[in-house]
Order: structure tokens, then C-alpha cells, then sequence
């Protein structure tokens, strides 16, 4: 049985329906990431986890037990918020100390504690301070030692990373991986950052309007899209996602992408599609993602299916360890990703090897996954 | 305030301008101190002296005797003990007064911005209309009121009468203040375990300073100095210092004592002179943060 079940979800504020029937479940020690662009309702639904606010409908339980009408304190959690949230008039150490205060721990073993997790931390040597002589680093620290003293049974993060510089937000994110690997806890993370949530989670939930798009495995969530908001959402560059016709060619089926200035691009049909699930004629979308696209060379040699086209090189974006090179397909740009040293330069007639085991088709209609 | 003034002005500003600028300062200020002055002076000179001299004249032999007496033995009505008791009687009823509706109008406050219930905006609405009641109008009904639950003519009933009537500022200056606090923290400190007043205490009151200043002044002058009230619903020994003090100005045995009168309203005015100058900076500084923020 799962250690956190979330069943049929629902919060409302007034006639506003923020979070629309929520399925989610996660295993004890597992490391959930709710993502999704801001506004969608990751932050609603941690608070109804806390228990900071009241749901309209459904079921929240924490191993087994249903925890909808509990307050925040007596459901062992603890949270990290977005704004760090110290309490500016009491130093970091009160600080890590004042939840255990508030529990009647007497004050030797609260000592003890707040020693213990300033180590781990290595924070001991600004205990004393108080939160407006930290630095947004410092104050981040803070706020994981006041979560991680209690010991709690679930952990909570809502966007804990996303007011730290990018190199800062990159040696937190290690470091918040470390501590999940080493201390086993259960966690529910928040990001609109979907680096994050790929290199964070065993879990992810893609959230779009209050509503679940997708849940996986962060390598489900990449390579096998549920929808176009996921294939959208989560990568970066994003995948290409192209318009195409679903066309045979000599008794082959394939798809036929349009080019303005060239003949049609021709890609048979992806091993993963049954050859009966696309009619011929029929309109779809394909996403491939930029480095499912490269220069012949760089290509998968154990894909089953690798097409090599030729085509106009519109824009060179060098990106130190890669290339990433543009040309044009369906009325879009396609983002092809070369190695770095790759001899590249616009207006060149290049072959670019299309690697389609890792290519996956939308109905347009319905927008989501095919096969 | 002054400094704020010459930092506006010093970009633009040319000497002429300067000149005249801080001669009409000069002017207004010299108009608004001169009473201030005259009591002064006067409260020090003896009456013959009051009688033979020019009002503006500084004292030729300065004594403190005026001072003691309105202290002390001046006669108010018929009996002859000076205006102590009565400043007394202010203090017996401000002190709790203001503490009363401070931290009412705080707790309100919190309420209204933190632990929102339906219907918080309508209660906010009619606490802000209390603002804008005349004294005059509640008058009969207050004392209707203050003698059915036992008040009539106390300084309880004054203490009453003020915490109510102040609250609906209290509570304006509070939930103008807390709105702009961080709802974050205090969600924080409910996941930390801490309840409602725990967190009233522990988090919020600490940074609560410049808001709880600009309410005690505020309160603290409205009620020290409020006359209405204290004529309406107490008498005898039992008014307020306002009201002694216009008493004593009427009282007519015999000759009129300008220099007790002068020196009896120093005394009036000393409290709250006092609390502008020990705490007005912050009183400003309390204001601005409200007004940006909230
Ligand atoms: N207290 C509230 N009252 C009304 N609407 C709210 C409230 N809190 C959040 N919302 C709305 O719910 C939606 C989701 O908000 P939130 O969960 O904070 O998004 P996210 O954290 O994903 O950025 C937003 O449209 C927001 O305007
Ligand atoms: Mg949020």
C-alpha cells in the first residue's frame, strides 16, 4: 500500500474549481515532483496536503490513516516554503528549534537537535545569527534545518530552489538529492522547473489547470509524452513537434512533412506505432526531440530505425557541449542537436539523421499520444 | 520633518526660494508657538506681576508657586486639593484604556488578514464605520447602556466606553499592518505546531513595534484628551483632567488666577507632549509603513 494516497482531490475557492479531481499515490521513501506551469495549483495542493487548507472533496491519507480533518501539526509533516518563511525575530537556531518548542521538548534535548542538524547542514557557525544577516543560500539552509530537526514522516518543498542565483539553485539540488538518498525520506516536492523535477524525482506528476496530465517515471514523462502540453512542457530546448500527413510510399507507410523551400520530408512510420493505428492521409503531429535529431555520425547505432535527410541549415546556436543546429519543417523551426566540434554553418545543405525509435505521434485533435 | 523638507527642495530649489521658504516656516512656526509661550511665561510670573506686565514680557521674578498650587490646594468646585486626583483619574483611565483597545484592535487585526472566516469583509466594513459615528450621536444611548450594566458615573464606565469607541481604529491601523505581513510564516508556524495565540505571541507581536506605537499614541492622545465623555459620563471627584481643568478655569472665588490656570493646563498637556516627543519619530515612520504597504 502506498504511504501517501491522494484520492479524487478537489479545492475550490468560491465558484473557482484550482485543483479538479487529484489521483496520486506514493510509495514510502519515494521522491514525488509535482510540476507544471505556474498557476496550475502546486502549491493548493501542498497546502491541502499540510492541512493548511481545507479540501472541497476527496481523500488525503498518510500510511493508511485518512488525515482530511487533521490540523497541519498533528499530521507529522514538515514544509519548506517558497520564501524560506523564518521567523525574522528569533535567530536560526530558535528557529530550528521553535517547532519542537511548540511540542514541549525540553530545551537540552532541543539544544541537542538543533547541534545535530546544523552539521549535517554545515550551518553550525551561523546559529546565532538572526534570518536578515543570512544570505538567500544561507536562509534556504535554514529553512531544510527547521524541516529536517523533527524528523517528520512526510517532507513537503514548495519551490524551494526558485529565489536562489542559477549556480547556487544547481549545488542545492545535489544536495537536496544527497540527503533524499541518505536519509530515506518521503518527499513532495514543487517546482515549475522541470530540470528539477527530471533530476529530483522517482516520480513525476505533470500539472496543467488543476488537472493531472501525466504520471511516471521521469524517463516515462520524457520519452513517452501522454500528451502535447507534456511533450511541450517537460525538456530543454523542447521537443520539435510537427505537423504531418500519414502517407504510403511504395507500399511503406510513413509521415510526409511539408518544407517551404524543398521537397517533402519522408520518415517511415516509428517501430513503436502499429502499422494499423494511423490512417493513411490522416493528420498528426510528430515530436522528436532535438537530440533525436543529429549529424549522421552522432547517431543512435542501435536504433532500429534512423532516417538521414537533407536539408538547409537556417541557424547555428553553439551551446558549449553541443551544437544546436535549425532548419525548417511543417512551418516550424527544428532544433537538431550536433556535437559541439560539428562543421556547421547557415545556408549549408547538411544530412540530418532522424532517429525515429525515439519519435512519438499526437492526434491533433485530441492531443494526446498515439500507441 | 524638517530634513525631509530641504532634501526635497535642494535639487531644484534656488536661494531666493530657500529664503522664502524657510522665512514662512519661520513665520507659522513662530504663530503656533506662541501660545504655548505665553502659558509658559505666564504660569511663571506672580499675579501682580501678571496684572502690571505686558503678556509677552519674560518673567522679572520667576516662581514655581503657581505650579505647586494648581498641583495641589487650587480649588475646583468646593473642595481645595489642586488637580492631582483628577490627573490620577486620567491616568487610572487611560492606561488601561489604551492597552485594552491595542491589543483588541491587534487581535482583530490578526483575525481579519490571517484567520479569515465568511463574512470577514462585511465585519471589517462595520468595525471601519465605527470610525465615522459622531460622539454626540451615541451619547444618550451610551449612557442608557454604561447604566444598565452597572458603569454609570466610573471611570470603569469611561474605560468601557473609550476601548469601544477606539476600536474601530485599533482594528483599522492592525489589519492595515498585518496585511502586508507574510501569510507564509504563519503557516509555517501552524505546521511547527504553534496555535493561535502562540503565534499572535511569538510571531507576530515581535514585529508588531512600529503599528503598536502609531495605536498608543494615537489612542493615548484621542482619550487623554477627550472632554465629551468625561462630561457626559462621570462627575465629581470622578472626572477626567479635561474637565477638572475647565472646572478650575471656572471656578470664580474671588480673584482670577491666570498664572494656576496657565500652569494647570501645562500639566494637562504634559502627557502627551511627552508621548509625541518620546515616541513621535516612530509615529511617523509607523504611519508610512502602513500607508505603503497596506
Ligand atoms: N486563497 C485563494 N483564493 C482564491 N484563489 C486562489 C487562492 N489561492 C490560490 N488561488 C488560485 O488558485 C490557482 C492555483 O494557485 P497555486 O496553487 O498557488 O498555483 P502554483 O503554485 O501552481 O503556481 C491560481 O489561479 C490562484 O489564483
Ligand atoms: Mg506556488
Amino acid at each position: 500500500m502506498a504511504f501517501l494516497e491522494i484520492k479524487g482531490l478537489v479545492k475550490r475557492f468560491g465558484k473557482l474549481e484550482v485543483l479538479k479531481g487529484i489521483d496520486l499515490d506514493l510509495e514510502r521513501g519515494g521522491f514525488l515532483v509535482l510540476v507544471g506551469p505556474s498557476g496550475c495549483g502546486k502549491s493548493t495542493l501542498l497546502s491541502a496536503i499540510a492541512g493548511l487548507d481545507t479540501i472541497s472533496g476527496g481523500e488525503i491519507l498518510i500510511d493508511g490513516e485518512v488525515v482530511n480533518d487533521l490540523r497541519p501539526s498533528k499530521r507529522d509533516i514538515a514544509m519548506v516554503f517558497q520564501s524560506y518563511a523564518l521567523y525574522p525575530n528569533m535567530t536560526v537556531a530558535q528557529n530550528i528549534a521553535f517547532g519542537m518548542e511548540m511540542r514541549g521538548v525540553p530545551k537540552p534535548e532541543r539544544d541537542v537537535a538543533v547541534e545535530r542538524v546544523a552539521a549535517t547542514l554545515q550551518m553550525s557557525h551561523l546559529l546565532s545569527r538572526r534570518p536578515s544577516q543570512l544570505s538567500g543560500g544561507q536562509r534556504q539552509r535554514v529553512a531544510m534545518g527547521r524541516a529536517l530537526v523533527r524528523d517528520p514522516r512526510v517532507f513537503l518543498f514548495d519551490e524551494p530552489l526558485s529565489n536562489l542565483d542559477a549556480k547556487l539553485r544547481v549545488d542545492m539540488r545535489t544536495e537536496i538529492k544527497k540527503l533524499h538518498q541518505s536519509t530515506g525520506k518521503t518527499i513532495v516536492y514543487v517546482t515549475h522547473d522541470q530540470i528539477e523535477a527530471m533530476t529530483l524525482a522517482t516520480k513525476i506528476a505533470v500539472l496543467k489547470d488543476g488537472a493531472l496530465q501525466q504520471v511516471g517515471t521521469p524517463a516515462e514523462v520524457y520519452n513517452r509524452p501522454a500528451n502535447l502540453f507534456v511533450a511541450d512542457f517537460m525538456g530543454s530546448p523542447s521537443m520539435n513537434l510537427l505537423t504531418a500527413k500519414a502517407v504510403s510510399r511504395n507500399g511503406v507507410a510513413g509521415l510526409e512533412l511539408p518544407r517551404a523551400h524543398d521537397a517533402a520530408i519522408f520518415l517511415r512510420l516509428p517501430p513503436n506505432i502499429r502499422a494499423g493505428a494511423v490512417q493513411d492521409g490522416a493528420e498528426l503531429i510528430v515530436g522528436i526531440r532535438p537530440e533525436a535529431i543529429t549529424d549522421p555520425d552522432g547517431a543512435d547505432r542501435n536504433s532500429p530505425l534512423v532516417e538521414i535527410v537533407e536539408a538547409l541549415v537556417d541557424v547555428v546556436e553553439p551551446a558549449g557541449s553541443d551544437t544546436y543546429v535549425v532548419t525548417e519543417a511543417s512551418g516550424k523551426e527544428v532544433i537538431a542537436r550536433m556535437r559541439s566540434d560539428a562543421d556547421v554553418r547557415p545556408g549549408q545543405r547538411i544530412p540530418f539523421a532522424f532517429d525515429l525509435n525515439k519519435a512519438v505521434l499526437f492526434d491533433p485533435r485530441t492531443t494526446q499520444r498515439i500507441g | 520633518m524638517s530634513g525631509r523638507v530641504e532634501g526635497s527642495m535642494a535639487g531644484g530649489g534656488s536661494a531666493v526660494s530657500r529664503v522664502v521658504i524657510y522665512g514662512l516656516l519661520l513665520v507659522f512656526a513662530a504663530i503656533f508657538l506662541t501660545p504655548l509661550f505665553v502659558m509658559l511665561i505666564t504660569s511663571l510670573k506672580s499675579l501682580d506681576e501678571i496684572r502690571d506686565g505686558n503678556m509677552l514680557s519674560l518673567p522679572q521674578s520667576p516662581t514655581i508657586a503657581p505650579w505647586l498650587s494648581a498641583w495641589g490646594t487650587a480649588c475646583i468646585g468646593l473642595t481645595c486639593n489642586g488637580i492631582k486626583g483628577y490627573f490620577g483619574n486620567s491616568i487610572m483611565m487611560v492606561v488601561p484604556a489604551v492597552a485594552i483597545s491595542t491589543i483588541l484592535g491587534s487581535l482583530n487585526g490578526f483575525v481579519l488578514t490571517k484567520f479569515r472566516f465568511p463574512g470577514h469583509k462585511l465585519i471589517f466594513a462595520l468595525m471601519l464605520f465605527a470610525c465615522f459615528i459622531p460622539f454626540q450621536a451615541v451619547l444618550i444611548p451610551v449612557a442608557r447602556v454604561l447604566g444598565m450594566v452597572g458603569l454609570g458615573n466610573s471611570i470603569g464606565g469611561l474605560i468601557l466606553v473609550h476601548v469601544v469607541y477606539g476600536l474601530g481604529f485599533t482594528t483599522l491601523f492592525f489589519r492595515n499592518y498585518y496585511e502586508a505581513f507574510p501569510t507564509e510564516l504563519i503557516r509555517a508556524a501552524m505546521i511547527d505546531g504553534a496555535g493561535f495565540f502562540q503565534i499572535f505571541r511569538r510571531i507576530l507581536l515581535p514585529a508588531s513595534g512600529p503599528i503598536i506605537i502609531v495605536t498608543v499614541i494615537f489612542q493615548f492622545t484621542n482619550i487623554w484628551n477627550d472632554f465629551l465623555f468625561g462630561s457626559s459620563f462621570a462627575s465629581g471627584d470622578g472626572v477626567p483632567m479635561t474637565v477638572a481643568l475647565n472646572n478650575l478655569v471656572n471656578t470664580s472665588t474671588g480673584v482670577k488666577e491666570y498664572n494656576v490656570d496657565m500652569a494647570a493646563a501645562m500639566i494637562a498637556a504634559l502627557p502627551t507632549l511627552l508621548v509625541y516627543v518620546v515616541a513621535g519619530r516612530y509615529f511617523v515612520r509607523g504611519l508610512m509603513a502602513g500607508a505603503v504597504k497596506g
